[in-house]
């Protein structure tokens, strides 16, 4: 199995997002997703920058994949993402069926994790759009997974999210901007301030929710670093981390490790447990509620 | 301009169809349709009996099958489509793109709506369900501004259907799964969102709690009014101030742009409420109704009487309304 890095969740700093990128350059992931996938108002890199650092990564070795918004309102945000897809020099992941629409006979691309495939049937309608890989939404579980392998379109690859805070929304609000009594037009992009969300919790103090612009993500880290066997052996190609300020290249070294056989899971689950900063969850694998932590038999 | 209206037990329905609905949409009684609570919803023989009673009201009947079928799921998923293709029902709502491709292979002549739950919000988007599956309307999510609906509108050449009363989304739909992460059932794969069967109520000093799996979704002082705790309109703690940090407990309401939406061509006012009782549904129905036919008289002279908006706030979750994502500011 191959390891990728998914398109950054949040609003960095252009110098720290070139620097970034820069060390994962040399980092031991294989396939790299790029761009904004969250808010069209979020311009510090702009799509000229996004392709300098593409080309940077590719000759790197990577495979450098571009990604693209999940909530598609406003023209402006259409035509940003046709200009994506004319691109043609990298695959594009679509988040939503107007990037489907566009790239439908036109280019191979990879399903994001924003697309509901929920069964093998939409998998093969998607396959015939030239999808040639699909990254699983994160409600589904286990079971699911190895039912959906077993009928894959021939030359689809899996990926499966497998480290980061789980992506459970959007709206069309920006909840940063409402937590700052800021108009959504008004938003002065306080979504800059938190480079890993902002946290809600619950009246008794729970950390519960991560407010990211017009996402909400869980606080807790889904972790299934446990899971790693199971996961080669429903024949899963490619595992996903999620970028985080905090010990990402940790992060990638951990998974690295485990796959290359050189580290011990405990190791690499507590080196994990210092970049949870809420704790961890993996409870939508096991078909659970997704904050649980089950605890693998 | 249509009045779709839903119809959650045949009691709903018959007040639906006597007061005036265009339409109502109906599910079968499990987890194949986004409203899947206890004791609503019909089984084939009563499906039968609505599809008769709509009809020789004039109302037409649309099926909703618009949860996302699991492999595990999938056969009793077609088995719905197959009931539902003998019902005589005027038009099925989807949101599975596997399902909508099992439908035009089967059943060419069925009319297809895509489900709110298909997450369309553009015209892009729309365009594929329309060029692949030939889907005929497509219910907007609760999403975009008055303008950006316009747009679309502009864009497409297939019905559009909108959002016009009824508890609001947040969300766009068909793209959240907070309530499987807090309870392990969503809309999308098990048609409830913060399920009855999660929540609890608790009498504690600081005042009356609702927690949904265990997770406090808001705490109410004495004598302040407790609504359901939907999980995304609780109170939390952000920055140091407890708030309703992503939408208050209200009610969608269209009244104020009637006529916008009229003039833009959306082809039909969409009521949400499968839960709710067949009173709730017949006053909701009698006021659109009312509204719908001088909008359309008049578009021009429209204004939302008091009478109408009076009534509607009364039986409104929170009893109060708002635009929602119509309006940019509440985004």
């Amino acid at each position: 199995m191959k390891l990728s890095l998914g398109p950054i969740p949040y609003l960095w700093n252009r110098d720290y997002v070139f620097d970034f990128y820069a060390r994962v350059a040399d980092a031991p992931v294989a396939i790299v997703y790029l761009g904004e996938t969250i808010c069209s108002k979020r311009r510090t890199l702009r799509l000229p920058d996004w392709l300098d650092i593409a080309g940077r990564l590719a000759a790197a070795g990577k495979e450098v994949v571009l990604s693209t918004l999940a909530l598609i309102e406003a023209e402006s945000e259409v035509s940003y993402l046709r200009s994506i897809t004319e691109i043609g020099s990298y695959a594009v992941e679509a988040n939503d069926y107007a990037a489907v629409n566009m790239l439908d006979d036109a280019l191979p691309f990879v399903i994001g994790p924003h697309i509901n495939v929920y069964n093998s049937r939409t998998l093969a309608v998607l396959a015939q759009a030239g999808a040639r890989r699909w990254v699983m939404p994160v409600e589904l579980d286990r079971e699911t997974l190895a039912a959906i392998q077993r009928q894959r379109p021939q030359g689809m690859e899996t990926e499966v999210f497998v480290f980061g805070r789980l992506p459970l929304s959007f709206s069309a609000r920006c909840f940063t901007a409402r937590a700052h009594h800021l108009l959504k037009d008004e938003c002065n992009i306080r979504c800059a301030d938190y480079p890993d969300g902002m946290q809600l919790s619950t009246r008794e103090g729970e950390s519960f929710l991560n407010l990211n612009g017009v996402q909400v993500q869980s606080t807790r880290t889904y972790n299934l670093v446990n899971e790693i066997k199971t996961l080669a052996e429903l024949g899963v190609d490619i595992l996903r981390l999620i970028p985080q300020r905090q010990g990402m290249l940790e992060i990638i070294d951990a998974f690295h490790s485990v796959l290359q056989g050189g580290m011990p899971l405990p190791v690499a689950a507590d080196i994990l447990a210092r970049c949870q900063p809420a704790g961890w969850c993996n409870g939508y694998w096991y078909g659970a509620p997704g904050m649980d932590q089950v605890n693998h038999a | 301009m249509e009045l779709v209206c839903p119809a959650g037990s045949f009691p709903a329905l018959k007040a639906a169809v006597d007061n005036g609905a265009d339409a109502v949409y109906i599910g079968f009684r499990d987890g194949t349709n986004a409203r899947n609570f206890p004791g609503l919803n019909f089984d084939f023989n009563e499906a039968r009996m609505a599809v008769s009673y709509a009809h020789e009201g004039r109302a037409r009947v649309f099926l909703a099958i618009n949860t996302y079928p699991r492999p595990r799921q999938w056969g009793k998923w077609c088995d719905a489509v197959d009931l539902a293709a003998q019902l005589d029902v005027d038009a099925l709502i989807l949101s599975d793109p596997g399902l909508m491709d099992y439908c035009r292979e089967k059943y060419l002549g069925l009319r297809l709506h895509l489900s709110v739950q298909g997450s369309a919000t553009n015209h892009e988007a729309i365009n594929y369900y329309v060029r692949h599956f030939g889907v005929q309307r497509v219910v907007l999510p609760r999403v975009l501004s008055l303008t950006q609906v316009q747009n679309v509108l502009k864009r497409v050449n297939v019905e559009i259907e909108v959002f016009g009363f009824g508890s609001l989304c947040v969300m766009v739909e068909g793209r959240c799964t907070l309530s499987s992460y807090v309870t392990g059932d969503s809309p999308n794969s098990s048609g409830v969102c913060s399920p009855a069967r999660a929540v609890k109520w608790e009498e504690t000093p600081a005042g009356r709690c609702s927690r949904l799996n265990g997770v406090l979704i808001d705490v109410y002082a004495p004598g302040e009014p407790a609504g359901y705790p939907t999980l995304c309109k609780g109170r939390f703690e952000v920055g140091g101030h407890v708030f309703y940090a992503l939408e208050e407990p209200t009610s969608l309401n269209v009244l104020d742009i009637l006529p916008a939406l009229y003039r833009s061509g959306v082809a039909a006012i969409k009521v949400e409420g499968r839960q709710r009782s067949p009173a709730y549904v017949a006053q909701i129905t009698r006021v659109l109704r009312e509204a719908i036919d001088a909008c359309i008289s008049s578009p021009e002279k429209f204004s939302p009487r008091a009478s109408w908006v009076e009534q509607l706030d009364k039986i409104a979750e929170g009893r109060s309304h708002t635009l929602g994502a119509y309006s940019r500011p509440w985004q």
